[in-house]
């Protein structure tokens, strides 16, 4: 197998690798921890150490206009190789190096289209509880959704 | 000029453990966590993330149980920390168009598209005090409803009235980067990009108050709240390694478009004028005082006279950090004994000097 067989320069697989680093994202490390020992995935190695560090977050002036600058983010970024000299990278919000690196594994083993099923199924539970917390969140708010009416004055 | 001290390390290093036992406060009672803090102290969290300008809640929740509770304290430790940090780049500019809204309110129209939702809000409260919150207990689960169709696209208020040309557009991306006052000193004057990261920054307080002077007549500016939306955005990054956006997770934003007093000429229509506000977590009154100093600011721009304190910029960027401004007034409290002993010397020729000159000529002639 190629090394990184969803780089840049084949597009289509790129949204299904950023769902599936967006779902790591937001999951928790236990999640991630159970998936890759389900996954029973082979020791990494690290191509660089987890390092925690920042990006400066741009907003834009009008929330559609010109960028600006308006505050950085502690992020956390892990990249690591596996035997078969696949490569998997992760950036997560936060400071935690353990998450960031089991990531990093399975992002390498999700662009083995041979794992990749596997690895979906592994992250399934995770989908579904944040998906759930997603959909409550969406029903609590449909709850405070408000008409307001105005209320006529004189003969208007 | 300021000359350093030495000497008092035991009582220095007895003064921190004493900190410490203070911090701590009354051991019968339970210590707080940084998990208790960061859920139930979570706006003062927020606040503290705005104006120590990095994003990580659990940072600044632990940075508010060091300094107990002093929120310019707690963004000193989160400046602090931050510069020990590399910067990895910027993101990709986050779309508040499609925030998974938590909270949605217009001051000027009744019936937007997507709904106005009150989400979790103080407002229509009633401001008494709640004793029951003195004592433990359970809460009563929050209500549902199933959301409706168009819960999932709310359109920007400001866009609804750029259809038909009533408003001014936002400044359009020419792709020049913006400046970041993080790397370089702010150069006067200053673009509106770089006013905008000073003010998202600024002391919470300050801003507020400059906000308010416009509403009493210090540089008016007649503002409508056009909309403040409350809820999640992505943020991306494209590491150079991958060359595609990167989703780093999701950060909740606080975003208020504020629509001022309009503005027409001979050759163009009148048009109503844009103030933008943009903050950490649920800070709305911050972005809504935000929203309107940049509006203040940008008077210069729309033809204005700049006649306030909120409408000259260098006034407002160059206090509106808390940081920099308690560095400033409690620097005083160090010891300036070299200074003062100079001030106190000169003054003690000047009185001698005055008395000399003030007694009368025989008592002079007298002691002579």
């Amino acid at each position: 197998m190629t090394p990184n067989p969803t780089g840049p320069q084949n597009g289509p697989g790129i949204e299904a690798r950023r769902a599936m680093m967006a779902l790591c994202a937001e999951a928790g490390r236990s999640e991630l921890e159970a998936a890759v020992a389900r996954l029973g995935a082979p020791a990494a190695e690290d191509l660089r150490p987890p390092e925690t560090g920042l990006v400066m977050a741009e907003g834009r002036i009008g929330g559609d206009g010109r960028p600006f600058h308006f505050g950085e983010v502690s992020v956390t970024r892990a990249a690591i190789r596996l035997p078969d000299g696949s490569t998997g990278f992760a950036y997560h919000l936060g400071r935690d190096r353990t998450k960031a690196r089991l990531a990093a594994i399975l992002d390498a083993l999700w662009q083995d289209s041979a794992r990749r099923a596997g690895v979906e199924a592994a992250l399934a539970g995770a989908a579904a509880r944040t998906e759930a917390a997603r959909r409550q969140a969406a029903r609590r708010t449909a709850a405070t959704r408000v008409e307001f009416l105005t209320v006529a004055r004189g003969e208007d | 000029m300021y000359v350093a001290v030495k000497g008092g390390e035991a009582a220095i290093d007895n003064a921190h453990r004493l900190l410490a036992e203070a911090r701590r406060g009354d051991p019968a009672v339970p210590e707080l966590s940084v998990a208790q803090i960061r859920a139930q102290m979570a706006l003062l969290v927020d606040r503290v993330m705005t104006e120590g300008s990095l994003y990580d809640p659990d940072l600044a929740a632990l940075a508010l149980k060091q300094a107990r509770g002093d929120v310019v304290e707690a963004v000193f430790l989160v400046r602090a920390y931050r510069t020990t940090l590399p910067r990895f780049g910027a993101s990709v500019p986050v779309d508040t168009g499609v925030m998974a809204v938590e909270r949605r309110v217009s001051a000027t129209f009744k019936d937007l598209p997507g709904g106005q939702v009150l989400g979790p809000t103080f407002d229509y409260t009633h401001r008494l005090i709640d004793f029951a919150l003195a004592a433990e207990g359970e809460v009563q689960a929050a209500a549902e409803a199933e959301p409706r169709d168009d819960a999932g696209h709310c359109p920007r208020v400001t866009d609804l009235l750029a259809r038909d040309g009533l408003i001014e557009a936002a400044p359009p991306d020419d792709g020049t980067p913006p400046g970041d006052l993080t790397r370089e000193p702010v150069d006067y004057p200053a673009d509106r990009a770089l006013r905008l990261q000073a003010l998202a920054r600024g002391d919470e307080g300050f801003v507020l108050g400059l906000a308010y002077s416009t509403q009493r007549g210090y540089g008016r500016t007649h503002p409508f709240v056009g909309e403040i939306r409350v809820g999640e955005v992505a943020v991306d990054f494209v590491p150079e390694e991958l060359g595609f956006p990167v989703p780093l997770g999701r950060v909740r934003l606080t975003e208020c478009q504020m629509v001022n007093q309009f503005k027409g000429s001979g050759a163009a229509p009148p048009q109503f004028t844009r103030g933008y506000g943009l903050a950490f977590g649920q800070s709305e009154r911050k972005a809504m005082a935000m929203a309107l100093v940049d509006r203040a600011l940008r008077a210069e721009e729309l033809g204005e006279p700049v006649a306030s304190p909120a409408q000259d910029q260098e006034f407002v960027l160059a206090h509106c950090d808390s940081l920099q401004a308690t560095g400033f007034v409690e620097h005083l409290k160090l010891p300036h004994y070299v200074d003062f002993q100079a001030e106190l010397e000169l003054v003690r020729r000047l009185r001698a000097e005055f008395e000399r000159k003030s007694e009368p000529v025989e008592m002079q002639e007298a002691a002579e």
